[in-house]
């Protein structure tokens, strides 16, 4: 267990399963007598052992935080499709805990990408997570790391689709990466639309039975848990009606996000 | 076809599953107010099957209606709306609205078994479920299909009686009820402890519950329950059932399970010498 912000904690713990995880997998993580809940994948290894990071946001995730070490928890998974891990030149872009997927394709990534660019953005300093880790990963001269923060506490003042727009007159990348609020993810996606990049990004929507049967988590055709999370630029253009712009509440009505 | 709860809360889905060669859909069913279902854990994954508890999350059939208006438009293959109430009434004017919308049957789930006070609490009372059943068939003039319990003594005489009171057609079974418990901790899994069960593990069942029904009516059967391939389909027809539906098995197969069960039945038929999928309805009975 280990703190990462004043709301965000990482939990490791052993699963066989969701060990053989890649990059873009989730699982679902029961917290008995309270809830269970979907969760992107930080870390997997080969000895066995799965991370997660949670943020406080409700009553499923704050009674996850309260757990202590030896506590039980229930895990279902791995669940989901992952990123395409791609060799050339990468630009990855995370907002909040959208870091968390990210994290885990830069460790697969780093080493074989020809350049890998990571723009993170949060709104404050204390919300850039695993900060020493990424730094450690993204320097040298093959990897670049750019922070944003809303209130300038950090790195560039802003949001993080104004260097990314820098970033994309400037060079050239082979595909974009991205991960947080579907608001940014789709300002992203236009983005990339404009300058001809393929582009890839983890989505959320309300998840139950994460095998692709019960229809919480459709987008457009699309079942989040089974053909997603992770949609390509393709697949978002068909269903540009929804992306960013709504999702199904608890009882499967369309409301905005 | 498309087994209700599966998917079918837009008309996107439904569609997706009728390219994957589904023959008719059924929605998820829909009743006279929204409702958001229960807290999860609402599935839980078992040898051979699932157990679920959602608790018929819905929006409502007035916002409903939009999606089955959608769907009417888009889809080349029949569209069977679910429904439930908690009386008579509110089957009759759910079923109604759904017509209304474009559905061009409705099956009746008086067999849910999870929800208090409606689905299976309708299906068990002899008395109410022909209220229901012969209110919603005089309110709409498109078929009505009553979709049946497991969870009873003798499903034949239920069908027998839903058969009098006025059903089109029948389609058995709903989930079988059930439950998971975590030896961890000591406590159920699913947040409503009890859940139905589906998949593989209840096709026997299913089988034999569609076998019983058809020794006593005349109209036809859906059988549902387990369908994963050609053999488990062809063996509900033999059993009594003139379609079948499938749900669970798209987890595993994918929504091109439809094609992949309608592609074997016909070589089956090839194979066996028989010119129509009628030929087979029943024919377990003969021997």
């Amino acid at each position: 267990m280990k703190t990462e912000s004043q709301t965000v904690k990482a939990f490791t713990f052993k699963d066989r399963e969701c060990a053989k995880a890649k990059p873009g997998q989730f699982l679902m993580l029961w917290i008995p007598g309270v809830d269970e809940i979907p969760l992107s994948i930080l870390d997997a290894s080969e000895d066995g052992t799965v991370s997660i990071a949670v943020r406080k946001v409700g009553e499923a995730t704050q009674a996850l935080n309260a757990k202590r070490v030896g506590e039980v928890v229930g895990v279902r998974g791995p669940f989901g499709n992952s990123f395409t891990l791609r060799k050339g030149r990468i630009l990855m872009v995370g907002g909040g805990t959208g870091t968390v997927p990210l994290y885990f394709l830069i460790k697969r990534l780093a080493h074989q990408a020809e350049k890998s660019v990571l723009v993170l953005g949060a709104k404050t300093k204390d919300e850039l997570l695993f900060m020493d880790e990424v730094k450690k990963t993204m320097e040298g001269e093959r990897g670049q790391f750019v922070a944003t923060t809303e209130d300038g506490s950090y790195g560039i003042r802003g949001l993080c689709t104004e260097p990314l727009k820098e970033l994309l007159v400037r060079e050239k990348f082979d595909v974009v990466y991205a991960c947080g609020p579907e608001r940014m993810i789709r300002k992203i996606f236009d983005l990339t639309e404009e300058y001809g990049i393929d582009f890839e990004a983890s989505l959320e929507r309300l998840m139950k039975c994460a095998v692709g049967l019960c229809g919480s988590c459709v987008i457009g055709k699309y079942r989040v848990c089974k053909d997603g999370p992770i949609f390509d630029s393709k697949q978002l253009k068909e269903v540009k009606e929804e992306f960013g712009v709504s999702k199904r509440d608890f009882d499967g009505k369309r409301t905005p996000i | 076809m498309l087994a209700s709860g599966i998917l079918g809360y837009s008309a996107e889905t439904l569609e997706s599953i009728a390219e994957g060669g589904a023959g008719a859909v059924v929605t998820k069913s829909v009743g006279l107010k929204p409702r958001k279902g229960y807290t999860n854990p609402t599935v839980v994954q078992v040898s051979c099957g699932l157990i679920n508890a959602m608790g018929l999350p819905n929006p409502g059939i007035d916002e409903f209606a939009e999606e089955i208006r959608e769907a009417r438009t888009s889809l080349e293959v029949p569209l069977i709306v679910s429904v439930y109430g908690y009386s008579e009434e509110e089957y009759a004017t759910v079923a109604r609205k759904a017509v209304e919308a474009g559905a061009d049957a409705v099956e009746l789930n008086v067999s849910c078994p999870h929800v208090k006070e409606t689905g299976s609490e309708i299906g068990q009372d002899l008395e109410i479920l022909a209220k229901v059943v012969s209110k919603v068939k005089s309110t709409i003039n498109r078929p009505v299909f009553v979709k049946l319990s497991p969870n009873v003594t003798s499903i034949a005489d239920i069908a027998e009686v839903v058969v009098k009171a006025g059903a089109d057609a029948l389609t058995a079974i709903n989930t079988v009820k059930a439950m998971a418990i975590d030896t961890e901790t000591t406590i159920p899994i699913l947040s409503n402890r009890v859940g139905g069960l589906s998949g593989q593990a209840i096709k026997p069942i299913a089988l034999r519950c569609v076998y019983d029904i058809y020794e006593r009516v005349k109209v036809p059967i859906i059988g549902c329950g387990g369908v994963t391939d050609w053999r488990d389909a062809v063996e509900f027809l033999l059993a009594g059932a003139s379609a079948v539906q499938i749900g669970t098995a798209i987890a595993t197969e994918g929504p091109g399970v439809f094609k992949a069960v309608s592609h074997g039945i016909e070589e089956y038929l090839k194979v066996k010498g028989f010119k129509s999928v009628k030929e087979i309805v029943g024919l377990s009975h003969r021997s």
